[in-house]
């Protein structure tokens, strides 16, 4: 009984060695492949669709973060596109800024006070602005307000706080000018559309379109040689006493964002000079 | 109390008037929503202060202008003075008084500029003003009647509610 057990046990072991070394020759390949490969084919269709099950749960969140993702971006790029704006209006006004220093520094014996545009004459028949600057800051009625370009108006009305400003555009206005190179004298008008005309003339005068137009100082209202313009083009009818003119100014009044008020100008009132009618 | 309200919400509107619609022009005429507001306003049914809201609307865009006191109140008097004679004669047809109104407010208020402007010596050629300011600012203030209208009936029944008899 005992030897057919060793016998047993001999022969399990032979079979087992032989395996093995079939197996390492590497003669039970094709038959382990032939075994494998339901089990490798099970397996390759149970985890794909494992994987699709996987997807399945798993995309929307992936949709949910890139919606989040893509949001967070948006963002960002809005935040970024408001500072470019924020910087290219800083430049804007650096710019304006610049340009009044400009004209402070060529024009060393007046004394500014800067102001910002706030407000317009609600009538459509006037041309006023409303800045930001009044008593408090020492502006006061009849003070001359200009910009980097030349001339813009003058005070007309003061608070502590704000100023109202008569722009040269304004129907009212009359401005005493001389022209450059000719030296003629004239009388600068506005009207209710904006533009501004040269009347009184003198017929004697060559006038030409291009000359410049200048504050001459006279009535005592603006200061000398501030500049206003350009000559459009002139009118000249001999049977009139006066040539007359359109003239191009050099400020653009729809665009004024910040102005200059000469501080140190008084202007002179003349009226009791006029003799009454 | 609703004579009150008309302090901050005309106060309001004026600086929105002199900051931004200002400067929204056609051709040179601008729209005036003071002007819009005391019109719609005035041809409310149940509304009792017309004339104190013309009072304070003057008053204060003269704050911002600089046309003479006088011919901004009486512009907004006449105008209101003519909004509230529409309301009577058109009273089954609240829309129509309000756009006929608004087109002679306009018109009234700009002859009362232009006659005070010329007798302060300000030159003011009448054909051109028409062509070019008084007309188009017809066509804006025109143009947002009815919103206004319609804002400014919302405000009406809130501070006027209708009553009820049970």
């Amino acid at each position: 009984m005992n030897s057919f057990r060793s016998f047993q046990t001999a022969t399990l072991i032979l079979l087992v060695v032989g395996i093995l070394l079939l197996a390492l020759g590497g003669y039970l390949t094709p038959l382990s492949r032939l075994a494998l490969s339901p089990f490798i084919g099970a397996q390759t269709w149970l985890s794909s669709r494992y994987q699709a099950i996987r997807d399945l749960f798993t995309s929307p969140r992936d949709v949910a973060q890139l919606t989040q993702r893509n949001t967070e971006l948006e963002a960002e790029v809005s935040r970024l596109e408001a500072q470019i704006i924020e910087l290219q209006q800083q430049t804007a006004e650096l710019d304006v800024l610049s340009a009044l220093l400009d004209f402070a520094r060529a024009h060393p014996a007046n004394e500014y006070v800067s102001a910002a545009v706030i407000g317009r004459d609600p009538s459509p028949f006037l041309h006023y602005v409303i800045i930001n600057r009044g008593s408090d800051d020492g502006i006061r009625r009849g003070m001359p307000v200009v910009s980097a370009q030349g001339l813009v108006g003058r005070i007309t009305a003061v608070t502590a706080g704000a100023a109202r400003a008569q722009l040269i555009s304004d129907p009212s206005t009359a401005i005493n000018v001389r022209l450059k190179p000719s030296g003629a004298e004239a009388l600068l008008a506005g009207s209710i559309t904006g533009e501004l005309s040269l009347e009184a003339i003198p017929q004697a005068a060559v006038v030409n379109a291009g000359d410049l137009v200048l504050t001459s100082g006279l009535g005592g209202n603006y200061p000398p040689d501030i500049v206003i313009g350009q000559v459009a083009n002139v009118r000249q009818r001999p049977v009139e006493l006066f040539q007359t003119a359109s003239v191009q100014p050099i400020v653009d009044f729809t665009e004024l964002e910040i102005v200059l008020v000469i501080i140190n100008f008084q202007p002179v009132d003349i009226t009791p000079l006029i003799p009454a009618p | 109390m609703v004579v009150f309200l008309a302090i901050p919400l005309l106060g309001l509107l004026v600086i929105l008037q002199s900051a931004i619609l200002s400067q929204v022009r056609l051709l040179n005429g601008t729209v005036d929503l003071v002007l819009l507001v005391l019109v719609a306003w005035s041809v409310q049914e149940r509304v009792k202060t017309a004339w104190h809201w013309a009072v304070i609307g003057g008053l204060l865009i003269s704050l911002a202008s600089a046309l003479p006191l006088s011919a901004i109140l009486a512009g907004y008097l006449l105008a209101t003075g003519g909004a509230l004679v529409l309301r009577r004669a058109l009273w089954q047809r609240p829309l129509l008084a309000m756009v006929t109104a608004t087109f002679l407010g306009t018109l009234i208020t700009h002859a009362v500029t232009v006659a005070a402007l010329q007798l302060t010596g300000t030159p003011i050629p009448l054909t051109q003003a028409i062509n070019i300011i008084t007309l188009p600012s017809a066509l804006l203030n025109l143009l947002l009647a009815i919103p206004v209208y319609a804002w400014i009936g919302d405000l009406a029944n809130w501070l006027y509610p209708q009553e009820i008899e049970l």
